[in-house]
C-alpha cells in the first residue's frame, strides 16, 4: 500500500487545521483590501484638494493662457494694487498669487513675474506656470522669427516614433515593462511562495525532530516518502491559501469600491500623474482613450493560457527544489534559531532573480544577464517567467532557452532533492549540535 | 532452533567512527531477546537497521529466514527510546495515522484501537490533544501504535521509562502476554531487574561489539563461582569462626554471639560441597546454604570491566 497519499492527508490537514493558518487566510485578504481602499481612498482625497491661485495680471499678455484645470483653479485680479492682491490672497487662503506686471515687452514681463506663496511652492505648481511662460516665449520669439501664431500650432505636435516588429505587428512603447511587471508578477509569487511554505517545511521537520515522533514513523516509512509528503502537504496547503485569498480578495474589492463608490480607474490615473498633466496642457495629444484601447489590445495579445501554463512547470519545479532545500534544513539542525546561518544562502538566489529580473528584464527581455538568469536554475523560475509574457519564439523567448531551462531545472531537481534526502534522512535522527557544512557533506556519504 | 531474526558479521561506519563491528546475533523465536550495552555501545544502530532505517556496511540481516526486505518492514513494531507524538493533533487521529503508516486500513486500524484504549483504560482519550497529556499517558498510546499491527517481532527501547511502577506494570504484562501469543521480542533496556524478569536470552554490546550472548541461564551459571553463602548455628560462634577461617577461605563474615548465628561467604571447589556440608553439620546446624548466582547486572558490569581492562 502507498503511504505518501496517508502523509500528504495528514500534512496538508495538519497546516489547515492550524489555528493561525485558519486565522491568517480569512485576515489576510482583509487587510490587503483595506490597504487598497485605504490608498484609493487617499489619493481621491488627494485629488479632490484643489489649489486655487491668485493670478493679477497687469501685462498685455497671458490673457488666456490661465485655464482652470482638475487640481488647479485660478482666480484673477484686476485694478488693484499689488499689495491689496496678496493681502486678499493671503486672506481667502488661496495657495498663491502669480504677478504679472506691466512691460512693454514679453521678455521683460517675464523677468519680473513673481509667484508669491506662504510657503515654499511645490514642484509641480511651478512647473505648470512655467510651462505657461515657456510656450509664450518660444512662441514670441518664433513670431519674431516670422513664423504666425497658426504656423506655430500646426509646427509644435507632438511625435511619436512609430515601431513595428518585422512581422508587421505594432509596437507599444513601455509594453515591454507592463509585460515584464506581469511576469515579474508570477515571479514575485513563486518566491513569496517559496520563503512562505519552504519555511513552512523547514518548520515542520524541526517539529517532528523536537517532539522525537519522527523515529517512530521512520519505522514505517522511508525517509523520501515523509520528506515528499510533507512538501507536497504542505503546497496543497498552501494553493489552498492562495485560492482562498484570490478568490476572497477579488469579491471583497468589488465590494469595498461598491461600498465607497471608488472608481478603479482612480488607482492607475494616480500612477501616472505626470502624463496626465501633460495631456491636459497638451490637447494635442491622442485622445488617451486609444492609447489605453491599444495596451488593453496588447494585453490581449500576452499569451496567456503558455503563460500560465510555464507558471505552473516553473513553480512546481521551483518549489520542489526549494522546499526540499528547506527540508533539508529543518532535519540538520534542532530548533529554529539555528537555521539563519543555512538559510541566507537559498534566499539570496530569489532576491537576485527578482532585482536582476527587475532590472535587466525589464530594459531588455532579450540581453545576456536575462538570458543568463533564465537558464540558471536557482533563478530561472522567476527571471524566466518575467521574459515569457513577450511569448516564445519569434520576437520572444527563442525556444531552445526555454527548453534548456527547463531540462536544467529538472536535472537540477533531480540533484537536489536526491541531495536534500540524503541529508534529510541522516539529519532527523541526529539530537543535539548543530553541524557544520563539513558535517553535512560527510553526511551525504552514510 | 528456529530464529525470526538473524544477523550475519554487521557492521556500519559513520565517517570514522565504527558503529557495529561484525556483529553476529541469533534471535530466537517466541522469546524475550534482551539487548544490553552501555551507552554509545551501538544498540540503536542495530535496532535501526533492523528497522530498515540504516543500512548495514557489510554483512547480513535475515528475517524468519529471508534476507531482510522492506517487504519486512510491516510484520515489525518498534518503539524507539526516543519516541514522541505530534502535540496538536487528537490522540485518536494521531494513532489512526501511524496505523495506517504501518499498512493497517482505516477500519481495521479503528477497530483495534478501540479494542486497546478500553484494554488499558484509555477509552475517553480519544479527542484529546496529545499536548493535554501526561507522559506517561503519551507512552500508553505509543505502545498501542507499536504493537497494533500485531508484528511478529517486536523492539522495544526502554519501554518503561515515562511510566509509574503500576502502569509499567501493566505495560509489562502486556509484553508477556504478546509473548505467549507467539511474538517473538527484543527488548533494550538499562533496567537490569527487567531483564532478569523478563529476559530469556541477552547479547552484550560493548564498544560496538558483541561480547556476549546466550540464553541468560547459561550465561549465569558460567559465570557463577561457587561461591556459597552459608548460615550456621553454633553454641561457640567464636570458636566455630577460628576453625573454618583455618580451614577454608571465607568473606562477609557476620557474627552475632547472642543468636549464636554466623554467617559467611565460602568459595568451594566445584563438585565438593558434600564434604564441606559434612564438615559444617558435624559442628552446627546449617540454616543456610546458597549458591551465589551473579544477576544480570553483575555479569554485565563484570563483562564490561573485563573488556575494557583487556584493553
Amino acid at each position: 500500500m502507498n503511504k505518501l497519499p496517508i502523509i500528504i492527508k495528514r500534512e496538508y490537514l495538519a497546516k489547515v487545521r492550524n489555528k493561525s493558518f485558519v486565522i491568517m487566510t480569512f485576515l489576510s485578504p482583509i487587510l490587503m483590501v483595506a490597504m487598497v481602499v485605504l490608498i484609493a481612498y487617499l489619493t481621491k482625497i488627494n485629488d479632490n484638494q484643489k489649489r486655487i491661485i491668485g493670478v493679477f495680471n497687469e501685462s498685455d499678455y497671458f490673457s488666456n493662457d490661465f485655464n482652470t484645470t482638475e487640481s488647479t483653479s485660478y482666480v484673477l485680479f484686476k485694478d488693484v494694487s499689488l499689495q491689496a492682491a496678496k493681502d486678499s490672497t493671503a486672506h481667502m487662503g488661496y495657495y498663491g498669487l502669480l504677478h504679472i506686471p506691466y512691460e512693454d515687452e514679453l521678455e521683460k514681463v517675464a523677468a519680473h513675474s513673481y509667484f508669491y506663496t506662504k510657503e515654499t511652492p511645490s514642484s509641480s505648481v511651478l512647473e505648470q506656470l512655467e510651462h505657461v511662460f515657456q510656450a509664450r516665449l518660444r512662441e514670441r520669439r518664433l513670431q519674431d522669427m516670422g513664423v504666425s501664431s497658426s504656423e506655430f500650432a500646426q509646427m509644435d505636435k507632438k511625435y511619436e516614433i512609430n515601431t513595428e516588429t518585422f512581422e508587421g505587428e505594432q509596437n507599444l512603447k513601455g509594453v515591454n515593462e507592463i509585460k515584464a511587471i506581469i511576469g515579474g508578477g508570477f515571479g514575485y509569487l513563486i518566491m513569496m511562495f517559496i520563503i512562505i511554505y519552504g519555511g513552512f517545511v523547514m518548520r515542520s521537520v524541526i517539529e517532528e525532530k523536537t517532539s522525537r515522533i519522527i523515529e517512530v514513523i521512520i519505522s514505517s516509512v522511508k525517509p523520501f516518502q515523509l520528506m515528499m509528503g510533507k512538501i507536497i502537504g504542505t503546497s496543497l496547503a498552501g494553493i489552498t491559501q492562495f485560492a482562498i485569498w484570490i478568490v476572497s480578495a477579488t469579491l471583497l474589492l468589488f465590494v469595498a469600491f461598491a461600498i465607497f463608490d471608488i472608481d478603479p480607474t482612480t488607482l492607475n490615473n494616480g500612477a501616472e500623474v505626470t502624463g496626465g498633466m501633460a495631456g491636459n496642457m497638451m490637447p494635442s495629444v491622442p485622445t488617451p482613450n486609444q492609447t489605453i484601447q491599444a495596451y488593453a489590445q496588447e494585453l490581449f495579445k500576452i499569451p496567456w493560457a503558455m503563460l500560465i501554463c510555464f507558471f505552473v512547470v516553473y513553480f512546481i519545479l521551483g518549489y520542489l527544489i526549494y522546499s526540499s532545500i528547506y527540508a533539508a534544513i529543518g532535519a540538520a539542525v534542532d530548533n529554529e534559531t539555528d537555521t539563519q546561518q543555512f538559510i541566507f544562502p537559498i534566499i539570496l538566489p530569489l532576491m537576485l532573480a527578482i532585482y536582476v529580473g527587475f532590472f535587466s528584464v525589464f530594459s531588455n527581455p532579450h540581453g545576456p544577464i536575462a538570458v543568463g538568469f533564465s537558464l540558471f536554475p536557482l533563478t530561472s523560475p522567476i527571471v524566466m517567467l518575467m521574459r515569457l509574457p513577450g511569448g516564445i519564439g519569434e520576437g520572444g523567448v527563442p525556444i531552445w532557452e526555454l527548453v534548456v531551462s527547463i531540462l536544467l531545472l529538472i536535472v537540477t531537481f533531480l540533484g537536489i532533492v536526491w541531495f536534500a534526502a540524503k541529508i534529510y534522512r541522516v539529519g532527523i535522527l541526529m539530537y543535539g549540535k548543530k553541524p557544520t557544512y563539513k558535517e553535512l557533506f560527510k553526511w551525504i556519504k552514510y | 532452533m528456529d530464529n525470526i531474526l538473524v544477523t550475519k558479521e554487521v557492521t556500519k561506519q559513520y565517517g570514522k567512527h565504527l558503529a557495529l563491528n561484525k556483529v553476529s546475533l541469533e534471535i530466537p523465536k517466541n522469546s524475550i531477546y534482551g539487548l544490553l550495552g552501555p551507552n554509545g555501545a551501538g544498540k540503536t544502530t542495530l535496532i535501526r537497521i533492523i528497522n530498515q532505517i540504516t543500512f548495514p556496511d557489510k554483512g547480513e540481516v535475515y528475517f524468519d529466514g529471508e534476507l531482510l526486505k522492506p517487504k519486512h518492514i510491516s510484520m515489525i513494531g518498534y518503539l524507539p527510546e526516543e519516541r514522541g507524538l505530534y502535540k496538536g493533533m487528537k490522540v485518536g487521529e494521531q494513532a489512526l495515522y501511524l496505523a495506517q503508516l504501518k499498512g493497517l486500513s482505516k477500519v481495521e486500524a479503528k477497530k483495534r484501537l478501540m479494542y486497546w484504549f478500553e484494554r488499558l483504560d484509555i477509552g475517553d482519550w480519544w479527542n484529546k490533544k496529545v499536548q493535554e497529556l501526561s507522559k506517561g499517558m503519551a507512552q500508553k498510546i505509543q505502545f498501542i501504535v507499536t504493537i497494533l499491527h500485531e508484528p511478529k517481532l517486536l523492539i522495544f527501547d526502554e519501554p518503561f521509562s515515562g511510566f509509574d511502577p503500576i502502569n509499567a506494570n501493566i505495560i509489562k504484562d502486556e509484553i508477556l502476554n504478546l509473548k505467549e501469543k507467539g511474538t517473538s521480542i527484543i527488548f533494550s533496556t538499562h533496567r537490569m531487574e527487567s531483564v532478569e524478569e523478563l529476559c530469556e536470552y541477552i547479547a552484550l554490546i560493548h564498544q560496538s561489539e558483541k561480547i556476549l550472548d546466550g540464553k541468560l541461564s547459561d550465561i549465569k551459571k558460567a559465570y557463577k563461582n561457587n561461591i556459597f553463602r552459608v548460615g550456621l548455628q553454633a553454641e561457640n560462634v567464636d570458636l566455630l569462626l577460628t576453625e573454618i577461617s583455618d580451614k577454608f577461605n571465607i568473606s562477609k563474615v557476620g557474627v552475632d554471639a547472642l543468636e549464636n548465628q554466623l554467617d559467611f561467604t565460602i568459595q568451594i571447589p566445584a563438585n565438593d560441597s558434600g564434604e564441606i556440608l559434612a564438615f559444617f553439620a558435624n559442628r552446627s546446624n546449617i540454616n543456610q546454604f546458597t549458591e551465589i548466582i551473579p544477576s544480570a547486572n553483575e555479569i554485565f558490569i563484570q563483562t564490561v570491566q573485563d573488556k575494557d581492562a583487556n584493553e
